[in-house]
């Protein structure tokens, strides 16, 4: 199993804790993981994206040409990283976010209306959750008790007590995905 | 067995420095390596090895503050990138020239000046090839990945000792920033004072009754005295040379074509080489580990083998020259790289392999 995987949004909307979260939670699987991310002036505001490598054997490039699912927040992510989904691969996206039309007919397109989401459990926090809850209903590549397991690694002690809430804002997340 | 951990390249620098029983940490931050002194910050080495973590009030305090702690035969460290490491220079062509031990981290940006953040390989040349005045050279050891981040803080550590010489750690923001599985090295105890005094007789440590006064310096005004220093540096550098070389070869057994390629680089490379292959090419590529000493003796056999080499860097053509001046034009040698922070994708260097060389 090899899993290559772009996250790309706004800075300030958790894509890089919500990479942090899965390469953890592939880590407690067991499997080789790489977090690779951009790191410019990018807090609040700015694009930010992680690229993530889960796999069972040893991983190369951290860099990538295309990937296996791209998860899509805002806009200007759709404008640059819709091109480089693999042919047969999965682009999954925030339906507050984007507001052009998805154009790639070869790939599976989901939408999670995770900010929709969030604003009625009255925690935008939970959004990276939300999405995350997402892609593991469409393509269970870690188990949830890993990334339980993942966030208890992957968060500092004094926000243990927000695990019970990401868990439900996994679960959320699962229920309300929809193919395109 | 130890626990495998996931962190950044940088966090492993710094966990590395401390288990390995380093006496101290000079530095001063700077984009893409600020995580090695906040690390050390966060574990509070000093209150559990006794190690001293200090941010200088600049990069040319730091190196002078290592110039001190190696003169005094302890373990010490600084990191930086690119212009960080111009400011400390001279401070290093001074440590190479009292033959004084250490290990600097230089994890570099895109330049030439401030340049960018992102990450480069243009100080290649700024490292293996002096960078600071006079006939020195650095050790040079080139990692990639977090594992190697970690596991060449002792490396570093070993060879500066066994040489009386610094030695750098040449990463980048790829493998500082980016975070993969480790295994930590185990804690060692950091050397006594009798310790020091008996492996290392030529450090200043005091007025002591039973031991001859020791002089630390990169000055001598007369010239046969400073021929001689260099002639011992020179064969020092050679011995370095012929024990030294590190390197790592991948698919290059029935390799056509070699890439060469170090650090992140050669990561990329390594995917290039998977897609070369998929795709019928024989692609091979050898890493050099240590940039200096360079491994130039594999790479002159290989030209026998291949038809051609493609050197690939985050720069405008630097090892190339080293590659080509091993092959001696048995074989033609090409460049590719991208510059002031931008990377290359695997793709992109099978298309410079293609148009280049095939």
């Amino acid at each position: 199993m090899k899993q290559e995987i772009i996250i790309a949004g706004f800075g300030g909307q958790g894509v890089l804790s919500m990479g942090k979260i899965l390469a953890y939670s592939g880590l407690m699987e067991g499997m080789e993981v790489s977090w690779m991310p951009s790191y410019g002036p990018e807090q609040r505001g700015g694009t930010a994206n992680v690229t993530i490598i889960l796999s069972d054997n040893p991983i190369s490039s951290p860099i990538l040409n295309e990937y296996d699912v791209a998860i899509i927040l805002n806009q200007p992510s759709l404008d640059k990283f819709e091109s480089k989904v693999k042919p047969g691969g999965f682009l999954i996206y925030d339906g507050y976010g984007i507001h052009g039309a998805i154009r790639r007919k070869d790939i599976h397109v989901y939408r999670v209306d995770a900010m929709d989401a969030a604003t009625e459990m009255k925690n935008e926090k939970a959004f990276n959750m939300l999405i995350l809850g997402g892609l593991l209903k469409v393509i269970p590549m870690v188990k949830l008790e890993n990334v339980l397991k993942g966030l208890k690694k992957s968060l500092p002690e004094r926000h243990h007590k927000l695990i019970p809430m990401n868990e439900v804002a996994i679960k959320k997340g699962m229920e309300i995905i929809r193919e395109v | 067995m130890e626990e495998i951990k996931l962190m950044k390249g940088n966090e492993a620098i710094a966990h590395a420095a401390i288990r390995y029983g380093t006496d101290g940490y000079f530095g001063y931050p700077i984009t893409p390596q600020s995580e090695i002194m906040e690390t050390l910050m966060a574990e509070m080495p000093w209150k559990t090895t006794g190690m001293v973590v200090l941010q200088a009030e600049s990069e040319v305090a730091a190196i002078n503050m290592v110039y001190g702690g190696a003169a005094s035969g302890k373990r010490v460290m600084t990191s930086s990138s690119s212009p960080g490491i111009s400011l400390k220079l001279e401070g290093i062509s001074y440590m190479a020239g009292a033959e004084l031990p250490c290990v600097i981290v230089n994890v570099m940006r895109g330049g030439p000046g401030l340049g960018t953040i992102q990450p480069s390989q243009a100080d290649y040349f700024q490292t293996v090839k002096g960078g600071g005045h006079g006939d020195y050279r650095l050790i040079t050891l080139a990692p990639y990945s977090v594992q190697e981040m970690a596991d060449f803080v002792a490396l570093g550590f070993d060879l500066a000792f066994a040489y009386s010489n610094p030695a750098m750690i040449l990463a980048d923001g790829i493998i500082g920033q980016m975070m993969e599985k480790v295994i930590l090295p185990p804690f060692r105890q950091r050397k006594t004072e009798a310790e020091i005094r008996h492996e290392s007789p030529w450090a200043v440590q005091g007025k002591l009754k039973d031991k001859k006064v020791n002089v630390i310096t990169s000055l001598e005004l007369d010239p046969a005295l400073m021929e001689k220093n260099n002639n011992r540096f020179q064969a020092k550098y050679r011995q370095i040379e012929e024990t030294e070389v590190r390197y790592e070869e991948y698919n290059c057994q029935d390799a056509e074509y070699l890439l060469i390629a170090f650090g992140s680089s050669a990561r990329i490379c390594m995917k290039a080489v998977e897609l070369a292959r998929e795709d019928g090419i024989r692609l091979g590529l050898l890493r050099p580990i240590t940039l200096w000493p360079f491994p130039k003796k594999i790479i002159e056999t290989y030209s026998t083998q291949v038809k051609g080499m493609l050197s690939v860097e985050l720069n405008a053509g630097q090892m190339v020259e080293d590659v080509r001046l091993a092959v001696n034009g048995k074989v033609k040698v090409e460049h590719f790289g991208r510059l002031g922070g931008i990377v290359f994708t695997p793709d992109e260097i099978i298309t410079a392999l293609k148009e280049k060389l095939l």
